[in-house]
């Protein structure tokens, strides 16, 4: 039982490593509370401002922007369903 | 060009404008005249300021660095006046500037109703970040505030300010908030959650007068006659263009500024976009206003394209906004409203579209699991509009349908009679739909 929760688990982590934040500019009215919420300091709304994926190597991609974000501007998306 | 462009206005549409002619043009000269000390930053966001959620100086969205990458002079004045025969814009303080081709980009602004003591210290409203630096000062010395007004900035200002600590009482003439685009079950979710958070909200309720002591606002006194104490009245009864400059211009205006699909006004060289611009949408044949960022920052382009001769045409995409009331995220798409009178404003509001009110014979279906709530608006097979509250996940999918009016007529009575939230029944819809799209371009 408690094997399968970590199974799950970890592929949720591994998932999540291979996802990309990904902005939906049409949405966005550049607030910057997914910026201010980086804990790394990238900033994410000049990335939805461009519609540019944040593709950096400094992304944790730990949902911090994704989850404050109060127009659900940004969402993970996987390689596979990116074009 | 040696005049160069001259913006009025460095909101959304003004400095997309700026950007886009600067693409265009590297060595353009590019003029900015602004009234807001403040200049360029984001007017939604000034609602997370009030609740703390963002310090003021995370407003801004250009960096300085990329801010005089754009090479922008920039000159803190109000217009007056537009010459445009001689190509001149009179300024207030420092005389007149020639254009080659002018941008108005002047916004919006709060409408205040003529009320006994509007003008005492202690009413605000919310147009500027010094309207929200003001706020923010008065809260703290303050008790008690009335909120007045419907739409989304009326609940911003009540949330401000119960987040502030100040003890809030938010006032609806009838019987329901936002009736003009929420259905009755949708203003009692929002009512609901405004009371958890502390916001007691009265309906039938109408101020009479603001009362004062010393030139500041003492309290309220209800068309009842109930007298509420309070140091704060927060006003959001909708706004209006600023239609000043280009009255006194000459230049043609209905409810905003009139212009064309290529965002030209009435007088040659002289373009307007934004919050200010009542745009003809080539679609419905008629000028609508729209108070929306997204399509005030693609207005911008778009002028900003036509000013440096490269003609394109602004199509009205779908009017949509996203925005999280009563700290519910809500997605509004194309015709929502079911046309009921609201009488908590007087024109629309910010983060309101003219659009939203269209859809005279459309149906409802509606749906509804926790605190998720969609509701979709059907004109035969299409859906012409959607609002969907909580759980956005389905909000991309709805934009497509809505937007490609999209036949839906295969699971149009699935949608109906769908005991359940019918979120996969769109998705794999959508899927397929797309998939089929893709089958016949290859």
């Amino acid at each position: 039982m408690l094997n399968r929760f970590f199974e799950r688990d970890d592929s949720r982590r591994r998932a999540l490593a291979v996802a990309t934040v990904v902005p939906e500019p049409s949405r966005c009215v550049q607030c910057g509370i997914c910026s201010y919420n980086c804990p790394l300091g990238v900033d994410v709304r000049r990335h939805a401002r461009l519609g540019q994926a944040i593709s950096e190597q400094a992304c944790l991609t730990c949902g911090e922007c994704v989850a404050r974000c109060p127009r659900s501007v940004l969402r993970f998306e996987t390689a596979a369903h990116q074009r | 060009m040696t005049a160069g462009y001259v913006i009025v206005g460095s909101g959304a549409a003004g400095i997309a404008a700026v950007e886009i002619l600067r693409e265009i043009d590297p060595r353009a000269k590019i003029t900015l005249v602004t009234a807001d000390r403040d200049g360029y930053y984001s007017r939604p966001g000034l609602a997370y300021l009030l609740t703390g959620q963002l310090p003021e100086k995370q407003l801004f969205p250009l960096t300085a660095r990329e801010y005089a990458q754009l090479r922008i002079e920039t000159i803190h004045d109000r217009a007056l006046a537009v010459d445009a025969d001689e190509h001149r814009l009179v300024l207030e303080q420092h005389g007149s500037i020639e254009y080659e081709r002018l941008l108005l980009a002047v916004g919006a602004q709060a409408n205040m109703p003529a009320l006994e003591g509007i003008d005492l210290e202690g009413v605000v409203k919310l147009d500027t970040l010094s309207d929200a630096r003001r706020i923010l000062k008065l809260a703290r010395k303050s008790r008690r505030a009335v909120v007045i007004g419907g739409g989304i900035t009326a609940i911003e200002l009540a949330e401000g300010l119960a987040a502030q600590g100040v003890e809030t009482h938010y006032f609806l003439r009838r019987e329901r908030y936002w009736p003009g685009v929420l259905d009755s079950q949708e203003s009692g979710l929002v009512e609901r959650r405004l009371e958890r958070e502390g916001i007691r909200v009265h309906h039938h309720t109408e101020i009479e007068r603001i009362t004062g002591k010393r030139g500041k606002v003492s309290g309220v006194e209800t068309t009842s006659g109930t007298q509420v104490d309070c140091q704060m009245v927060a006003v959001a009864i909708g706004i209006r263009p600023r239609l000043e400059l280009a009255r006194s211009s000459g230049l043609k205006i209905g409810r905003g500024i009139l212009v064309d699909e290529r965002l030209r006004t009435s007088a040659e060289d002289v373009f307007a976009a934004g919050d200010a611009a009542q745009v003809f949408d080539t679609a419905r044949g008629e000028f609508l206003l729209d108070s929306l960022w997204w399509p005030a920052v693609e207005q911008g382009k778009i002028a900003g394209r036509n000013m440096a001769g490269h003609p394109a045409s602004y199509r009205k995409p779908v009017a949509m906004n996203v925005t999280r009331i009563g700290g519910l995220t809500t997605t509004l798409i194309g015709a929502v409203g079911g046309g009921d009178m609201d009488r908590d404003l007087v024109s629309i509001a910010r983060g309101d579209s003219e659009a939203w009110r269209q859809a005279p014979h459309a149906f409802a279906i509606e749906h509804e699991h926790e605190a998720d709530r969609l509701r979709l608006l059907m004109e035969d097979n299409t859906i012409v509009g959607a609002l969907l509250m909580g759980d956005q996940t389905l909000s991309l999918t709805l934009q497509e349908l809505i937007l490609r009016q999209v036949d839906i007529g295969a699971i149009r009575d699935d949608l109906i009679s769908s005991q359940v939230f019918p979120g996969d029944l769109l998705t794999s819809f959508w899927r397929q739909w797309q998939e089929a799209g893709r089958a016949l371009e290859s």
